[in-house]
């Protein structure tokens, strides 16, 4: 099982002929069962294709091509363009949209979280890979080309929910190794706003009965672990979480910036050493390395089997 | 971005909001010219992006304007946390009965802006929220509608505050709403925003933070203010070595190799991605090693912008070796780092296998990239040898290199 996405998830690319998401689409479509990739978007080209993919002017006209509503969008037009794009597909009825671009002002996520919620859709991103369900389907950039993400995710209990795109693999490399696959490994996003937060994907999480156990990576900024603590003890989640905190360094360097957009320290909750805090509070565990994390894992499924 | 003071009081009038009687100098001749145009007591104010200017004797009270001018000449010299004044703001002293607080800021867990009063104005509003929960007001309001001037009264008729007072205060609260959205800020503060003796409401302070990610957009408003697109208004100012390191990201537009802040250790780092890059520099402290500096590699740079970097890091005194190490790649290329590093140390007449202390990129065309390091004698780890572990071995070797 999974969460977010599955074999039979359709999805299109919007600004599907750039230059990396030309790759991103090979990927897709080379992984696992093959990403049901229905369309791609790039206002102009209509007409062409990208790996057999065919590309229209408008999500409208993919959704008319398609002939049924499509489940989701990967958005990697740039920046200034970005906010458009997302509210083109939701008004066009798509329900999961990942947001692969960088660099775009809070102003805008916010927009574009808003409307998704009035259209009962979710964003994942801004500023992430995407997400991943080994064997089976990758929607975004993540784990890389379909011979190296093989490498790195295999099929299993843990769930994975990341601030950084690369340590998402990288977490999950650690874990293949020791022996546990993943469920869903999901990239969310390094910027201060983002669609998705661990407390909110924490309860589809707890409804796959496939997953076992959670591992996060965190760094400071923010308030979205604290949420998380208080997610874990208020709904007594039966999913074990183990975390792991990267850039305690910045907590000696106040209002600078470090990793991602969404890493600076603007109050005493933001700092690594008050998010460890209020997360070991909540009985989550903070690894010291990451080779660590499998160990933790391991222990924790036992005690609630 | 963060505005110097007598910036922000232009946002703050542009919007429409009243500000104090003030002046911007950078010479005291100009404070005085100010205060004899104020005609009346003033306040020398001096312009830094750094707090505790008060303490520091960066805020000096004048009478006239030969004091005023003697005041700006101290204030203009004097040197706060490190920073040197931009100038000085000369501002008419106000007849304040009270001070409010207003504020807006975004709230990443609601995902919206957030708009903040209290009638206990002055100080620093997180101490307020503290010690006087009831004398803070908070609401939240939504990016896709206008914000609408109800929102604003409601926000601060819910301090129990009514009359004349309430419905002057609703358009500024309002107008500072508005101008967040507009202007792409992160932080807009008008404290003490001051009741004076004649029921009127004036910004007696401004604080406003700009996303860096909106400069492009904001262009405008930044040249209107005259702010130059060289100023990178971050906590701290960049040294040369992190200006340097703008450069080599700037040669080309492939990927990233940069994001560079000095440290002042012996071990060079080049390292990446975002995540890898805080995980591995905390790996190295870890282990007692001492960085150089920060940085980032990502999405894919060209040889020459990894050489570059390389280079930089190898170039920085007090540098014996660099570590050149990475979360796993799926984009970079593992080849494309090794064949930059390795022709930095060549080009600068280094042994790579000297040099380099460790090489830890696993991923994409990691057998191309591991069979370069190999004919060079290069130190290399693949995925089974963990961040910290590499790490730990860069460390080691440089500590034996400054043992021996």
């Amino acid at each position: 099982m999974s969460i977010l996405v599955n074999a039979d998830t359709t999805f299109i690319v919007q600004g599907i002929t750039g230059r990396e998401a030309v790759n991103l689409t090979r990927e897709c479509l080379d992984y696992g069962k093959g990403a049901k990739i229905v369309g791609g978007v790039t206002p102009g080209r209509l007409g062409r294709d990208v790996h057999g993919v065919p590309v229209f002017d408008t999500v409208a006209q993919a959704v008319e091509h398609h002939g049924a509503p499509i489940d989701g969008s990967v958005v990697t037009v740039p920046p200034a363009f970005t906010k458009d794009a997302v509210l083109e597909a939701l008004a066009n009825g798509v329900k999961l949209i990942v947001i692969v671009t960088e660099r775009i002002p809070r102003g805008d996520v916010a927009q574009m979280v808003e409307y998704a919620s009035e259209r009962s859709a979710r964003i994942i991103g801004p500023n992430c890979l995407g997400m991943i369900v080994p064997d089976v389907v990758k929607m975004g950039g993540i784990g890389g080309p379909a011979k190296d993400a093989a490498k790195s995710y295999s099929p299993g209990p843990v769930g994975v929910i990341s601030r950084s795109g690369g340590m998402t693999t990288e977490m999950s490399s650690t874990l293949t190794a020791a022996g546990l696959g993943q469920s869903t490994a999901v990239s969310i996003g390094g910027d201060a706003i983002i669609g998705s937060s661990y407390a909110e994907l924490m309860p589809l999480f707890e409804a796959d009965e496939e997953t076992k156990a959670i591992v996060i990576y965190t760094e400071p900024g923010g308030r979205m672990e604290a949420e998380l603590a208080r997610y874990v003890t208020e709904n007594n989640s039966r999913l074990p979480v183990v975390a792991f905190m990267a850039g305690r360094f910045m907590d000696e360097m106040p209002g600078m910036s470090f990793g991602h957009a969404g890493t600076i320290v603007s109050g005493k909750e933001d700092t690594a050493g008050e998010k460890i805090a209020r997360l070991a509070e909540a009985g989550i565990v903070v690894a010291e390395e990451i080779s660590d994390i499998p160990q933790l894992v391991k222990e924790r499924i036992g005690a609630r089997a | 971005m963060r505005f110097f003071e007598y910036e922000s009081r232009a946002i703050v009038a542009k919007a429409g909001i009243p500000v104090t009687k003030h002046g911007f100098a950078t010479t005291a001749e100009e404070a005085r010219q100010i205060a004899e145009q104020i005609a009346g007591p003033v306040v020398i104010k001096s312009q830094v992006l750094t707090g505790g200017r008060m303490k520091a004797g960066g805020v000096q009270f004048a009478d006239d304007p030969e004091q005023a001018e003697r005041h700006a000449e101290h204030v203009l010299n004097l040197e706060i946390n490190g920073h040197m004044p931009r100038g000085v703001l000369v501002d008419s002293k106000a007849a304040v009965k009270h001070e409010y607080y207003a504020g807006v800021v975004w709230d990443g867990i609601r995902k919206r802006p957030v708009m903040l009063f209290s009638d206990m104005g002055g100080i620093d509003i997180e101490q307020v929220a503290e010690d006087h929960p009831d004398h803070v007001a908070r609401a939240h309001f939504s990016t896709l509608m206008e914000l609408s001037d109800w929102q604003a009264k409601q926000l601060i008729a819910s301090l129990g505050i009514t009359g004349s007072a309430l419905n002057r205060l609703t358009p500024i609260i309002a107008r500072l709403a508005k101008l967040f959205i507009q202007y792409d800020m992160t932080l807009a503060e008008i404290n003490p925003l001051g009741e004076l003796v004649d029921g009127s409401f004036i910004a007696l302070d401004a604080h406003m933070d700009m996303e860096n990610e909106a400069r492009g957009r904001q262009r405008p408003l930044l040249h209107e203010l005259g702010v130059g697109d060289e100023e990178t208004r971050q906590a701290r100012e960049a040294t040369p070595f992190e200006l340097a390191g703008e450069q080599v990201d700037a040669q080309d537009h492939r990927g990233v190799a940069g994001n560079v802040t000095e440290f002042d250790g012996n071990l060079g780092l080049v390292i990446g991605a975002g995540g890898g890059s805080l995980t591995l520099f905390d790996a190295v402290r870890h282990h007692g090693g001492k960085p150089a500096n920060y940085c980032e590699i990502g999405g894919n740079p060209s040889v020459r912008k990894a050489c570059g970097l390389a280079k930089l890091v190898l170039q920085k005194p007090g540098v014996d070796k660099i570590a050149v190490m990475m979360s796993i790649v799926s984009n970079t290329r593992v080849d494309i780092v090794a064949r930059g590093v390795i022709k930095a140390c060549v080009e600068l007449g280094y042994d790579p296998a000297e040099k380099i202390a460790i090489f830890r990129i696993p991923g994409a065309w990691e057998e191309e990239g591991f069979k370069i390091l190999d004919k060079y004698g290069v130190e290399y780890a693949d995925r089974s040898v963990s961040l910290h572990e590499a790490a730990r071995r860069a460390v080691v070797k440089i500590q034996g290199n400054a043992s021996a």
